[in-house]
Protein backbone atom coordinates (compact mmCIF):
# COMPACT_ATOMS: atom_id res chain seq x y z
CA UNK A 1 0.00 0.00 0.00
CA UNK A 2 1.61 3.30 -0.93
CA UNK A 3 1.03 6.72 0.39
CA UNK A 4 -0.73 6.20 3.30
CA UNK A 5 -1.47 10.01 5.72
CA UNK A 6 -1.11 9.14 9.06
CA UNK A 7 -3.83 11.43 10.28
CA UNK A 8 -7.39 10.32 8.91
CA UNK A 9 -10.49 12.63 9.30
CA UNK A 10 -13.77 10.81 10.53
CA UNK A 11 -15.64 9.20 8.12
CA UNK A 12 -19.23 10.75 7.33
CA UNK A 13 -20.97 7.78 7.35
CA UNK A 14 -18.59 5.89 9.75
CA UNK A 15 -19.23 2.55 6.65
CA UNK A 16 -17.08 -0.13 5.89
CA UNK A 17 -14.09 -0.53 7.94
CA UNK A 18 -10.57 0.12 8.23
CA UNK A 19 -8.25 -2.24 6.25
CA UNK A 20 -4.64 -2.99 6.67
CA UNK A 21 -1.98 -4.00 3.89
CA UNK A 22 -1.71 -8.04 5.51
CA UNK A 23 -5.29 -8.30 4.76
CA UNK A 24 -5.27 -7.04 1.45
CA UNK A 25 -1.75 -9.14 0.05
CA UNK A 26 -3.36 -11.20 -1.95
CA UNK A 27 -5.58 -9.21 -3.50
CA UNK A 28 -2.78 -6.42 -4.38
CA UNK A 29 -1.49 -7.77 -6.68
CA UNK A 30 -1.36 -5.37 -9.99
CA UNK A 31 2.15 -3.71 -11.00
CA UNK A 32 2.98 -0.30 -12.54
CA UNK A 33 5.47 0.39 -15.47
CA UNK A 34 8.05 1.77 -13.25
CA UNK A 35 7.66 -1.90 -11.49
CA UNK A 36 5.71 -0.85 -8.58
CA UNK A 37 3.97 -4.14 -6.96
CA UNK A 38 6.44 -6.70 -8.76
CA UNK A 39 7.03 -9.33 -6.29
CA UNK A 40 10.76 -10.39 -5.17
CA UNK A 41 11.93 -13.95 -7.07
CA UNK A 42 13.49 -14.50 -10.46
CA UNK A 43 13.06 -16.26 -13.09
CA UNK A 44 15.70 -17.28 -16.63
CA UNK A 45 14.60 -17.99 -20.11
CA UNK A 46 15.29 -21.50 -19.55
CA UNK A 47 12.52 -22.04 -16.82
CA UNK A 48 10.33 -20.49 -18.75
CA UNK A 49 10.72 -22.67 -22.02
CA UNK A 50 9.95 -25.61 -19.29
CA UNK A 51 6.75 -23.31 -17.98
CA UNK A 52 5.38 -22.59 -21.47
CA UNK A 53 5.37 -25.71 -22.48
CA UNK A 54 3.38 -27.22 -19.86
CA UNK A 55 0.89 -24.50 -19.58
CA UNK A 56 0.76 -21.83 -22.33
CA UNK A 57 1.49 -23.95 -25.34
CA UNK A 58 -1.74 -25.46 -25.19
CA UNK A 59 -3.72 -22.48 -26.22
CA UNK A 60 -1.10 -19.96 -27.61
CA UNK A 61 0.87 -22.37 -29.71
CA UNK A 62 4.58 -24.30 -29.22
CA UNK A 63 6.54 -21.22 -29.92
CA UNK A 64 3.54 -18.64 -28.83
CA UNK A 65 2.25 -18.41 -32.58
CA UNK A 66 -1.17 -18.30 -31.68
CA UNK A 67 -3.79 -21.14 -31.65
CA UNK A 68 -7.62 -20.91 -29.40
CA UNK A 69 -5.42 -18.02 -27.95
CA UNK A 70 -4.17 -14.84 -29.13
CA UNK A 71 -0.41 -15.50 -31.06
CA UNK A 72 2.59 -13.95 -28.39
CA UNK A 73 5.05 -13.32 -31.29
CA UNK A 74 5.25 -11.63 -34.75
CA UNK A 75 4.08 -8.67 -36.51
CA UNK A 76 6.77 -6.47 -36.01
CA UNK A 77 6.81 -3.38 -38.55
CA UNK A 78 2.82 -4.54 -39.64
CA UNK A 79 1.21 -1.90 -37.53
CA UNK A 80 0.59 0.85 -40.61
CA UNK A 81 0.14 -1.98 -42.96
CA UNK A 82 -3.59 -3.44 -44.12
CA UNK A 83 -3.29 -6.25 -42.37
CA UNK A 84 -1.65 -5.42 -38.86
CA UNK A 85 -0.79 -8.04 -36.13
CA UNK A 86 -0.85 -7.13 -32.82
CA UNK A 87 1.39 -9.64 -30.04
CA UNK A 88 3.78 -8.96 -27.28
CA UNK A 89 6.75 -7.87 -29.49
CA UNK A 90 4.78 -5.95 -32.22
CA UNK A 91 2.40 -3.92 -29.81
CA UNK A 92 2.41 -3.70 -26.35
CA UNK A 93 3.91 -0.86 -25.02
CA UNK A 94 5.79 -2.43 -21.11
CA UNK A 95 6.97 -5.50 -20.32
CA UNK A 96 5.70 -4.87 -17.06
CA UNK A 97 1.71 -5.61 -18.20
CA UNK A 98 3.01 -8.88 -19.16
CA UNK A 99 3.86 -9.82 -15.23
CA UNK A 100 0.64 -8.06 -14.38
CA UNK A 101 -1.91 -10.22 -16.73
CA UNK A 102 0.13 -13.51 -16.77
CA UNK A 103 -0.24 -13.36 -12.93
CA UNK A 104 -3.60 -12.29 -12.51
CA UNK A 105 -5.75 -14.19 -15.74
CA UNK A 106 -3.41 -16.91 -16.99
CA UNK A 107 -3.40 -19.79 -17.89
CA UNK A 108 -6.80 -19.15 -18.66
CA UNK A 109 -7.74 -22.77 -17.44
CA UNK A 110 -6.81 -21.46 -13.92
CA UNK A 111 -5.44 -18.31 -13.23
CA UNK A 112 -3.13 -17.13 -10.26
CA UNK A 113 -1.53 -20.44 -10.06
CA UNK A 114 1.80 -19.82 -11.21
CA UNK A 115 4.59 -19.10 -8.51
CA UNK A 116 6.45 -15.81 -8.89
CA UNK A 117 9.30 -17.21 -10.03
CA UNK A 118 7.33 -18.84 -12.94
CA UNK A 119 5.86 -15.85 -13.85
CA UNK A 120 9.12 -13.92 -14.27
CA UNK A 121 10.54 -17.16 -16.16
CA UNK A 122 7.27 -17.55 -18.74
CA UNK A 123 7.79 -13.43 -19.14
CA UNK A 124 11.49 -13.70 -20.26
CA UNK A 125 10.46 -16.97 -22.57
CA UNK A 126 7.92 -14.77 -23.99
CA UNK A 127 10.10 -11.78 -24.50
CA UNK A 128 12.81 -14.06 -25.78
CA UNK A 129 10.21 -15.50 -28.46
CA UNK A 130 9.88 -11.76 -29.32
CA UNK A 131 13.55 -11.36 -30.10
CA UNK A 132 13.51 -8.41 -26.82
CA UNK A 133 15.90 -10.29 -24.16
CA UNK A 134 18.63 -12.59 -25.18
CA UNK A 135 18.69 -16.41 -24.33
CA UNK A 136 20.70 -16.19 -21.28
CA UNK A 137 18.12 -13.93 -19.60
CA UNK A 138 17.13 -13.50 -16.35
CA UNK A 139 14.38 -11.10 -14.95
CA UNK A 140 13.51 -9.97 -11.76
CA UNK A 141 11.83 -7.00 -10.12
CA UNK A 142 15.19 -4.60 -10.57
CA UNK A 143 15.60 -5.98 -14.17
CA UNK A 144 11.77 -6.45 -15.81
CA UNK A 145 11.04 -2.32 -15.66
CA UNK A 146 13.93 -1.90 -17.65
CA UNK A 147 13.05 -3.70 -20.10
CA UNK A 148 11.90 -1.41 -23.32
CA UNK A 149 9.41 -2.42 -25.85
CA UNK A 150 9.82 -2.53 -29.26
CA UNK A 151 6.16 -0.09 -29.92
CA UNK A 152 6.66 2.08 -26.26
CA UNK A 153 6.19 5.00 -28.24
CA UNK A 154 3.44 3.73 -30.32
CA UNK A 155 0.57 5.51 -28.56
CA UNK A 156 -1.30 8.61 -28.37
CA UNK A 157 -3.59 10.48 -26.40
CA UNK A 158 -7.64 10.59 -27.66
CA UNK A 159 -7.76 13.65 -29.43
CA UNK A 160 -11.69 13.93 -29.62
CA UNK A 161 -13.57 16.08 -29.29
CA UNK A 162 -11.16 18.57 -30.91
CA UNK A 163 -10.59 15.82 -33.96
CA UNK A 164 -12.66 12.76 -35.04
CA UNK B 1 -75.23 -12.64 -32.26
CA UNK B 2 -78.58 -10.49 -33.44
CA UNK B 3 -81.09 -12.17 -36.34
CA UNK B 4 -80.88 -9.13 -38.52
CA UNK B 5 -84.33 -9.85 -39.52
CA UNK B 6 -86.01 -8.95 -36.09
CA UNK B 7 -87.26 -5.52 -35.61
CA UNK B 8 -87.94 -4.53 -32.86
CA UNK B 9 -90.99 -1.78 -31.85
CA UNK B 10 -87.79 0.92 -30.95
CA UNK B 11 -85.61 -0.37 -34.22
CA UNK B 12 -88.96 -0.12 -36.33
CA UNK B 13 -89.24 3.96 -34.80
CA UNK B 14 -85.45 4.49 -35.64
CA UNK B 15 -85.93 2.81 -39.49
CA UNK B 16 -88.90 4.73 -39.86
CA UNK B 17 -87.09 8.15 -38.97
CA UNK B 18 -84.43 7.80 -41.84
CA UNK B 19 -84.25 8.69 -45.23
CA UNK B 20 -84.64 6.20 -48.20
CA UNK B 21 -80.95 6.48 -48.23
CA UNK B 22 -80.18 5.46 -44.65
CA UNK B 23 -82.89 2.82 -44.93
CA UNK B 24 -81.08 1.54 -48.15
CA UNK B 25 -77.75 1.56 -46.42
CA UNK B 26 -79.38 -0.37 -43.27
CA UNK B 27 -80.41 -3.02 -45.43
CA UNK B 28 -76.96 -3.32 -47.53
CA UNK B 29 -75.03 -5.68 -44.59
CA UNK B 30 -77.24 -8.38 -45.22
CA UNK B 31 -77.19 -7.69 -48.89
CA UNK B 32 -73.07 -9.11 -48.54
CA UNK B 33 -71.60 -12.52 -48.92
CA UNK B 34 -71.26 -14.27 -45.36
CA UNK B 35 -67.91 -13.42 -43.86
CA UNK B 36 -66.74 -16.11 -40.84
CA UNK B 37 -67.90 -14.66 -37.36
CA UNK B 38 -64.84 -14.43 -34.94
CA UNK B 39 -63.92 -17.38 -33.17
CA UNK B 40 -64.47 -18.04 -29.22
CA UNK B 41 -61.33 -19.50 -28.81
CA UNK B 42 -60.22 -22.36 -26.51
CA UNK B 43 -58.76 -19.81 -24.01
CA UNK B 44 -61.82 -17.85 -23.66
CA UNK B 45 -63.57 -20.88 -22.95
CA UNK B 46 -61.53 -22.17 -19.85
CA UNK B 47 -59.68 -20.81 -17.55
CA UNK B 48 -55.99 -20.33 -17.47
CA UNK B 49 -53.14 -20.78 -15.71
CA UNK B 50 -53.04 -20.10 -11.95
CA UNK B 51 -51.65 -17.05 -10.67
CA UNK B 52 -47.77 -17.62 -9.22
CA UNK B 53 -47.52 -19.87 -12.06
CA UNK B 54 -44.16 -18.24 -12.42
CA UNK B 55 -42.91 -17.10 -9.12
CA UNK B 56 -40.04 -15.73 -11.61
CA UNK B 57 -42.38 -14.55 -14.67
CA UNK B 58 -41.51 -15.12 -17.90
CA UNK B 59 -41.93 -14.06 -21.64
CA UNK B 60 -44.54 -15.65 -23.96
CA UNK B 61 -43.85 -18.83 -25.43
CA UNK B 62 -44.69 -17.09 -28.34
CA UNK B 63 -41.70 -14.34 -27.61
CA UNK B 64 -39.14 -17.13 -27.54
CA UNK B 65 -37.01 -16.09 -30.59
CA UNK B 66 -36.24 -13.07 -28.13
CA UNK B 67 -33.11 -14.10 -26.56
CA UNK B 68 -29.66 -13.08 -26.81
CA UNK B 69 -27.12 -14.62 -29.27
CA UNK B 70 -23.46 -15.03 -30.33
CA UNK B 71 -22.23 -13.94 -33.72
CA UNK B 72 -19.67 -17.02 -33.76
CA UNK B 73 -19.15 -19.82 -31.18
CA UNK B 74 -16.46 -18.83 -28.68
CA UNK B 75 -12.79 -20.53 -28.92
CA UNK B 76 -13.49 -20.10 -25.13
CA UNK B 77 -16.51 -20.03 -23.29
CA UNK B 78 -16.26 -17.61 -21.29
CA UNK B 79 -14.35 -15.15 -23.19
CA UNK B 80 -17.23 -14.12 -25.23
CA UNK B 81 -19.60 -11.24 -26.28
CA UNK B 82 -23.72 -12.02 -26.18
CA UNK B 83 -25.72 -9.72 -28.43
CA UNK B 84 -29.46 -7.89 -27.32
CA UNK B 85 -31.99 -8.69 -29.49
CA UNK B 86 -32.59 -4.94 -30.50
CA UNK B 87 -34.72 -5.53 -33.53
CA UNK B 88 -37.47 -7.21 -31.08
CA UNK B 89 -37.30 -4.39 -27.71
CA UNK B 90 -39.37 -1.02 -27.36
CA UNK B 91 -38.85 1.79 -25.45
CA UNK B 92 -35.19 2.95 -24.04
CA UNK B 93 -35.04 0.46 -21.72
CA UNK B 94 -33.42 -3.38 -21.88
CA UNK B 95 -35.09 -5.95 -19.83
CA UNK B 96 -32.61 -7.57 -17.12
CA UNK B 97 -32.77 -10.97 -19.19
CA UNK B 98 -31.55 -9.35 -22.71
CA UNK B 99 -28.76 -7.12 -21.42
CA UNK B 100 -25.56 -7.71 -23.44
CA UNK B 101 -22.93 -9.42 -22.39
CA UNK B 102 -19.24 -9.22 -22.68
CA UNK B 103 -16.96 -11.41 -20.72
CA UNK B 104 -12.99 -12.56 -20.34
CA UNK B 105 -13.21 -14.98 -17.99
CA UNK B 106 -16.22 -16.39 -17.46
CA UNK B 107 -19.28 -15.69 -15.38
CA UNK B 108 -17.95 -15.85 -11.39
CA UNK B 109 -21.14 -17.12 -9.72
CA UNK B 110 -20.46 -14.89 -6.09
CA UNK B 111 -22.13 -15.46 -2.62
CA UNK B 112 -23.06 -11.64 -2.00
CA UNK B 113 -22.20 -12.45 1.53
CA UNK B 114 -19.03 -13.47 1.16
CA UNK B 115 -18.32 -10.87 -1.36
CA UNK B 116 -15.89 -7.78 -0.37
CA UNK B 117 -14.77 -4.15 -1.89
CA UNK B 118 -11.82 -2.30 -0.90
CA UNK B 119 -10.85 1.31 -1.61
CA UNK B 120 -6.84 1.73 -1.00
CA UNK B 121 -3.96 3.44 -2.39
CA UNK B 122 -3.49 6.69 -2.43
CA UNK B 123 -6.61 7.84 0.33
CA UNK B 124 -6.59 8.61 3.74
CA UNK B 125 -7.76 5.48 5.10
CA UNK B 126 -8.30 2.18 3.51
CA UNK B 127 -11.72 0.40 4.27
CA UNK B 128 -13.06 -2.60 3.26
CA UNK B 129 -16.70 -2.82 3.02
CA UNK B 130 -19.75 -5.18 2.51
CA UNK B 131 -22.31 -5.46 0.06
CA UNK B 132 -24.52 -4.33 2.98
CA UNK B 133 -22.28 -1.61 3.65
CA UNK B 134 -22.53 -0.28 0.20
CA UNK B 135 -25.79 -0.45 0.14
CA UNK B 136 -26.52 1.57 3.81
CA UNK B 137 -25.13 4.63 1.69
CA UNK B 138 -27.22 7.39 0.34
CA UNK B 139 -28.46 5.58 -3.45
CA UNK B 140 -29.24 6.92 -6.53
CA UNK B 141 -30.65 5.65 -9.60
CA UNK B 142 -30.16 6.57 -12.98
CA UNK B 143 -30.88 5.37 -16.65
CA UNK B 144 -27.39 5.24 -18.49
CA UNK B 145 -26.74 2.99 -21.58
CA UNK B 146 -23.60 0.46 -21.90
CA UNK B 147 -22.02 -0.16 -24.84
CA UNK B 148 -19.29 -2.27 -25.76
CA UNK B 149 -16.14 -0.45 -27.95
CA UNK B 150 -16.47 -2.98 -30.20
CA UNK B 151 -20.04 -2.58 -31.22
CA UNK B 152 -20.81 -2.53 -34.87
CA UNK B 153 -17.39 -3.52 -36.03
CA UNK B 154 -18.56 -5.52 -38.63
CA UNK B 155 -19.38 -2.51 -40.40
CA UNK B 156 -16.13 -0.66 -40.88
CA UNK B 157 -15.28 -2.21 -44.37
CA UNK B 158 -18.92 -2.19 -45.33
CA UNK B 159 -22.11 -3.06 -44.80
CA UNK B 160 -21.88 -6.98 -43.59
CA UNK B 161 -25.38 -8.37 -44.53
CA UNK B 162 -25.63 -8.96 -40.47
CA UNK B 163 -29.61 -7.76 -38.98
CA UNK B 164 -29.12 -5.55 -35.99
CA UNK B 165 -28.80 -7.73 -33.38
CA UNK B 166 -25.55 -8.56 -34.57
CA UNK B 167 -24.40 -5.19 -35.97
CA UNK B 168 -25.57 -3.44 -33.11
CA UNK B 169 -26.70 -5.59 -30.01
CA UNK B 170 -22.99 -4.60 -27.94
CA UNK B 171 -25.75 -2.00 -26.61
CA UNK B 172 -28.39 -1.79 -23.34
CA UNK B 173 -29.89 0.82 -21.29
CA UNK B 174 -30.89 -0.18 -17.64
CA UNK B 175 -31.80 1.88 -14.40
CA UNK B 176 -28.97 1.83 -12.37
CA UNK B 177 -29.44 1.90 -8.90
CA UNK B 178 -26.65 2.66 -5.91
CA UNK B 179 -24.19 4.94 -4.47
CA UNK B 180 -22.00 7.63 -6.21
CA UNK B 181 -18.48 6.65 -5.88
CA UNK B 182 -17.85 10.33 -5.02
CA UNK B 183 -19.50 9.59 -1.78
CA UNK B 184 -17.16 6.47 -1.11
CA UNK B 185 -14.17 8.56 -2.01
CA UNK B 186 -15.50 10.79 0.58
CA UNK B 187 -15.88 8.58 2.95
CA UNK B 188 -12.30 7.17 2.47
CA UNK B 189 -10.16 10.89 1.93
CA UNK B 190 -8.77 11.17 -1.73
CA UNK B 191 -4.75 12.18 -1.02
CA UNK B 192 -4.20 15.52 -3.08
CA UNK B 193 -1.75 13.41 -5.08
CA UNK B 194 -4.22 10.72 -6.65
CA UNK B 195 -5.19 11.39 -10.10
CA UNK B 196 -5.96 8.17 -11.30
CA UNK B 197 -7.73 4.59 -10.01
CA UNK B 198 -7.41 0.72 -11.20
CA UNK B 199 -10.57 -0.81 -11.00
CA UNK B 200 -10.53 -4.76 -10.56
CA UNK B 201 -13.32 -7.41 -10.92
CA UNK B 202 -13.01 -10.69 -8.86
CA UNK B 203 -13.43 -12.93 -11.87
CA UNK B 204 -11.06 -15.35 -13.57
CA UNK B 205 -9.67 -12.62 -15.56
CA UNK B 206 -9.11 -10.42 -12.45
CA UNK B 207 -10.42 -7.66 -15.41
CA UNK B 208 -8.52 -4.06 -14.40
CA UNK B 209 -8.84 -0.66 -15.48
CA UNK B 210 -6.67 2.63 -15.13
CA UNK B 211 -9.60 5.76 -14.62
CA UNK B 212 -9.25 8.86 -14.40
CA UNK B 213 -10.29 9.87 -10.97
CA UNK B 214 -12.16 12.77 -12.48
CA UNK B 215 -14.21 10.33 -13.64
CA UNK B 216 -14.37 8.90 -10.48
CA UNK B 217 -15.67 12.07 -8.47
CA UNK B 218 -18.03 12.96 -11.28
CA UNK B 219 -20.64 10.73 -12.17
CA UNK B 220 -19.37 7.14 -11.84
CA UNK B 221 -21.50 4.69 -9.76
CA UNK B 222 -20.97 1.81 -7.53
CA UNK B 223 -23.48 -0.08 -8.67
CA UNK B 224 -26.03 -3.06 -7.08
CA UNK B 225 -29.30 -3.53 -8.91
CA UNK B 226 -30.78 -3.18 -12.43
CA UNK B 227 -33.81 -1.97 -13.50
CA UNK B 228 -34.88 -2.49 -10.22
CA UNK B 229 -33.54 -5.83 -9.22
CA UNK B 230 -30.17 -7.00 -7.83
CA UNK B 231 -27.48 -7.20 -10.71
CA UNK B 232 -27.59 -10.61 -12.84
CA UNK B 233 -24.41 -12.53 -12.37
CA UNK B 234 -23.70 -11.99 -15.96
CA UNK B 235 -23.75 -8.60 -15.36
CA UNK B 236 -21.67 -8.73 -11.99
CA UNK B 237 -23.64 -9.75 -9.36
CA UNK B 238 -23.44 -8.45 -6.82
CA UNK B 239 -21.57 -5.19 -7.37
CA UNK B 240 -20.28 -3.32 -10.70
CA UNK B 241 -18.66 0.06 -11.38
CA UNK B 242 -20.80 2.46 -13.58
CA UNK B 243 -19.18 4.90 -15.79
CA UNK B 244 -21.65 6.82 -17.42
CA UNK B 245 -20.82 7.02 -21.14
CA UNK B 246 -17.36 5.45 -20.76
CA UNK B 247 -16.70 2.15 -23.31
CA UNK B 248 -18.26 -0.76 -21.90
CA UNK B 249 -15.26 -2.31 -20.73
CA UNK B 250 -14.19 0.04 -17.89
CA UNK B 251 -17.59 -0.40 -16.11
CA UNK B 252 -15.74 -3.27 -14.34
CA UNK B 253 -18.28 -6.45 -13.26
CA UNK B 254 -17.37 -8.05 -9.69
CA UNK B 255 -16.12 -5.16 -8.67
CA UNK B 256 -13.39 -5.81 -5.46
CA UNK B 257 -11.37 -3.07 -5.50
CA UNK B 258 -10.46 0.68 -6.22
CA UNK B 259 -6.65 1.70 -5.97
CA UNK B 260 -5.98 5.49 -6.48
CA UNK B 261 -2.93 6.45 -7.92
CA UNK B 262 -0.62 9.04 -9.54
CA UNK B 263 -0.20 7.86 -12.65
CA UNK B 264 -2.38 4.73 -14.83
CA UNK B 265 -1.21 1.35 -14.18
CA UNK B 266 -1.22 0.20 -17.77
CA UNK B 267 -3.15 -2.77 -17.81
CA UNK B 268 -3.38 -5.69 -20.46
CA UNK B 269 -6.92 -3.77 -21.43
CA UNK B 270 -5.72 -0.67 -21.92
CA UNK B 271 -2.56 -1.25 -23.64
CA UNK B 272 -3.15 -4.34 -26.09
CA UNK B 273 -6.78 -4.45 -26.32
CA UNK B 274 -9.15 -1.46 -25.99
CA UNK B 275 -6.48 0.95 -28.20
CA UNK B 276 -7.61 2.36 -31.72
CA UNK B 277 -5.08 1.93 -33.94
CA UNK B 278 -4.73 4.84 -36.52
CA UNK B 279 -3.72 4.30 -40.19
CA UNK B 280 -0.24 5.43 -39.38
CA UNK B 281 0.57 2.61 -37.27
CA UNK B 282 0.13 4.65 -33.64
CA UNK B 283 -2.99 3.21 -31.24
CA UNK B 284 -5.24 6.01 -29.89
CA UNK B 285 -5.61 5.13 -25.80
CA UNK B 286 -7.51 5.75 -22.96
CA UNK B 287 -10.52 6.58 -25.53
CA UNK B 288 -12.95 6.36 -22.75
CA UNK B 289 -16.37 8.22 -24.24
CA UNK B 290 -18.59 6.87 -26.54
CA UNK B 291 -19.78 9.11 -29.15
CA UNK B 292 -23.16 9.73 -30.17
CA UNK B 293 -25.08 7.17 -32.50
CA UNK B 294 -28.45 6.15 -33.55
CA UNK B 295 -29.94 2.88 -35.60
CA UNK B 296 -33.29 2.11 -36.94
CA UNK B 297 -34.10 -1.32 -35.55
CA UNK B 298 -37.28 -1.52 -36.69
CA UNK B 299 -37.82 -2.01 -39.62
CA UNK B 300 -34.34 -3.32 -40.15
CA UNK B 301 -32.42 -6.27 -42.01
CA UNK B 302 -33.93 -9.28 -41.95
CA UNK B 303 -37.59 -8.11 -41.13
CA UNK B 304 -40.10 -7.75 -43.83
CA UNK B 305 -42.98 -5.40 -44.98
CA UNK B 306 -45.95 -7.05 -45.96
CA UNK B 307 -46.72 -3.78 -48.65
CA UNK B 308 -46.88 -0.27 -49.09
CA UNK B 309 -48.63 1.72 -46.62
CA UNK B 310 -47.91 2.99 -43.23
CA UNK B 311 -44.71 2.29 -40.95
CA UNK B 312 -43.31 3.59 -38.15
CA UNK B 313 -39.23 3.69 -38.56
CA UNK B 314 -38.03 3.46 -35.17
CA UNK B 315 -35.11 3.44 -33.26
CA UNK B 316 -32.49 4.23 -30.35
CA UNK B 317 -29.93 7.17 -30.45
CA UNK B 318 -27.44 7.20 -27.64
CA UNK B 319 -24.29 9.54 -26.69
CA UNK B 320 -21.37 8.86 -24.09
CA UNK B 321 -21.39 13.01 -23.59
CA UNK B 322 -24.76 13.97 -23.01
CA UNK B 323 -28.16 14.47 -23.96
CA UNK B 324 -29.78 13.15 -27.76
CA UNK B 325 -31.10 16.65 -28.78
CA UNK B 326 -31.95 15.53 -32.56
CA UNK B 327 -32.57 12.39 -34.84
CA UNK B 328 -33.20 12.63 -38.29
CA UNK B 329 -33.64 10.08 -40.63
CA UNK B 330 -33.84 9.62 -44.09
CA UNK B 331 -35.55 7.22 -46.61
CA UNK B 332 -33.29 8.18 -49.88
CA UNK B 333 -29.88 6.89 -48.40
CA UNK B 334 -29.05 9.90 -47.05
CA UNK B 335 -29.71 12.33 -49.91
CA UNK B 336 -32.77 14.37 -47.73
CA UNK B 337 -33.47 13.79 -43.88
CA UNK B 338 -36.07 15.17 -41.33
CA UNK B 339 -36.44 15.04 -37.83
CA UNK B 340 -37.82 12.06 -36.00
CA UNK B 341 -39.64 12.24 -32.39
CA UNK B 342 -37.60 11.86 -29.59
CA UNK B 343 -40.10 9.77 -27.11
CA UNK B 344 -38.59 11.38 -23.51
CA UNK B 345 -38.00 11.73 -21.43
CA UNK B 346 -34.36 12.02 -22.96
CA UNK B 347 -31.73 11.51 -20.55
CA UNK B 348 -28.20 11.97 -20.48
CA UNK B 349 -26.15 9.11 -21.12
CA UNK B 350 -28.86 7.32 -21.74
CA UNK B 351 -30.51 5.29 -25.03
CA UNK B 352 -33.63 7.55 -26.47
CA UNK B 353 -36.28 5.83 -28.12
CA UNK B 354 -37.05 7.92 -31.93
CA UNK B 355 -39.41 7.19 -34.25
CA UNK B 356 -40.69 8.83 -37.80
CA UNK B 357 -43.69 8.03 -39.44
CA UNK B 358 -43.51 6.76 -43.09
CA UNK B 359 -45.83 6.35 -45.80
CA UNK B 360 -44.53 3.58 -47.89
CA UNK B 361 -44.77 4.14 -51.64
CA UNK B 362 -43.41 0.33 -52.63
CA UNK B 363 -40.57 1.81 -54.54
CA UNK B 364 -37.37 0.50 -52.96
CA UNK B 365 -35.99 2.69 -50.17
CA UNK B 366 -32.47 2.98 -47.86
CA UNK B 367 -33.61 3.88 -44.52
CA UNK B 368 -30.39 5.57 -42.19
CA UNK B 369 -30.78 8.18 -38.73
CA UNK B 370 -28.43 10.43 -37.65
CA UNK B 371 -28.01 11.43 -34.34
CA UNK B 372 -27.29 14.77 -32.72
CA UNK B 373 -26.14 15.45 -29.50
CA UNK B 374 -25.95 18.28 -26.61
CA UNK B 375 -22.72 18.87 -27.71
CA UNK B 376 -23.57 19.96 -31.45
CA UNK B 377 -21.24 16.44 -32.55
CA UNK B 378 -23.79 14.85 -35.54
CA UNK B 379 -22.90 11.21 -36.03
CA UNK B 380 -21.02 10.76 -39.34
CA UNK B 381 -21.42 8.42 -42.20
CA UNK B 382 -19.36 5.58 -42.42
CA UNK B 383 -16.75 7.13 -45.11
CA UNK B 384 -16.15 10.19 -42.92
CA UNK B 385 -15.17 7.80 -39.88
CA UNK B 386 -12.97 6.06 -42.23
CA UNK B 387 -11.15 9.14 -43.45
CA UNK B 388 -10.69 10.02 -39.60
CA UNK B 389 -9.66 6.74 -38.34
CA UNK B 390 -8.14 4.32 -41.08
CA UNK B 391 -9.37 1.30 -41.29
CA UNK B 392 -7.89 -0.38 -38.29
CA UNK B 393 -9.34 1.10 -35.87
CA UNK B 394 -11.84 -1.82 -34.61
CA UNK B 395 -13.15 -0.28 -31.69
CA UNK B 396 -15.46 3.02 -31.38
CA UNK B 397 -17.10 2.53 -35.04
CA UNK B 398 -20.44 4.66 -34.60
CA UNK B 399 -20.82 5.52 -38.39
CA UNK B 400 -24.47 5.72 -39.97
CA UNK B 401 -26.30 2.45 -40.44
CA UNK B 402 -28.37 1.61 -43.89
CA UNK B 403 -30.95 -0.59 -44.25
CA UNK B 404 -32.09 -1.34 -48.43
CA UNK B 405 -35.95 -1.92 -49.00
CA UNK B 406 -36.86 -3.75 -51.79
CA UNK B 407 -39.89 -3.37 -53.30
CA UNK B 408 -41.18 -6.97 -52.13
CA UNK B 409 -40.84 -5.71 -48.35
CA UNK B 410 -37.47 -7.75 -47.81
CA UNK B 411 -34.95 -5.65 -45.96
CA UNK B 412 -30.85 -6.00 -46.15
CA UNK B 413 -28.33 -4.83 -44.23
CA UNK B 414 -26.71 -3.37 -47.50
Amino acid sequence: MTGVTIAHAASPYDLGKPIDAARLSAWNIDVSPDGRGLPPGSGDVAHGRAVFAARCAMCHGAVGQGGVGDPLVGGAGTLASAKPVKTVGSYWPYATTLFDYIHRAMPYDHPESLSADEVYAVTAFVLNLNGIVPENARLDAHSLPKVRMPNRDGFVPDPRPARP
Amino acid sequence: MNDKRTTSPRRRRVLSGLGAASLATVLLPRARAAVAPLPVEPWSQQPGEPGLWHPYGLPSDFEKDVVRRISRPPAMPGATSTLTPLGDLFGAITPNGLVYERHHGGVPLIDPAQHRFVIHGLVKQAREFTLDDLMRFPSVSRVHFLECSGNTASEWKGPSGLPVQMTHGLLSCCEWTGVPLSTVLDEVGVAPEAKWFLAEGSDAAAMTRSIPLAKGLDDALLVYAQNGEHLRPENGYPLRLLLPGFEGNTNIKWLRRIKLAAEPFMTREETSKYTDLQADGLARQFVFEMDAKSVITRPSAGQHLGGPGFYPVSGLAWSGRGCITRVEVSMDGGKTWRDATLQGPVQSKAATRFEAGWHWDGAPADLQSRATDETGYVQPTRDALVAARGLNSYYHYNGIQNWQVAANGEIRNA
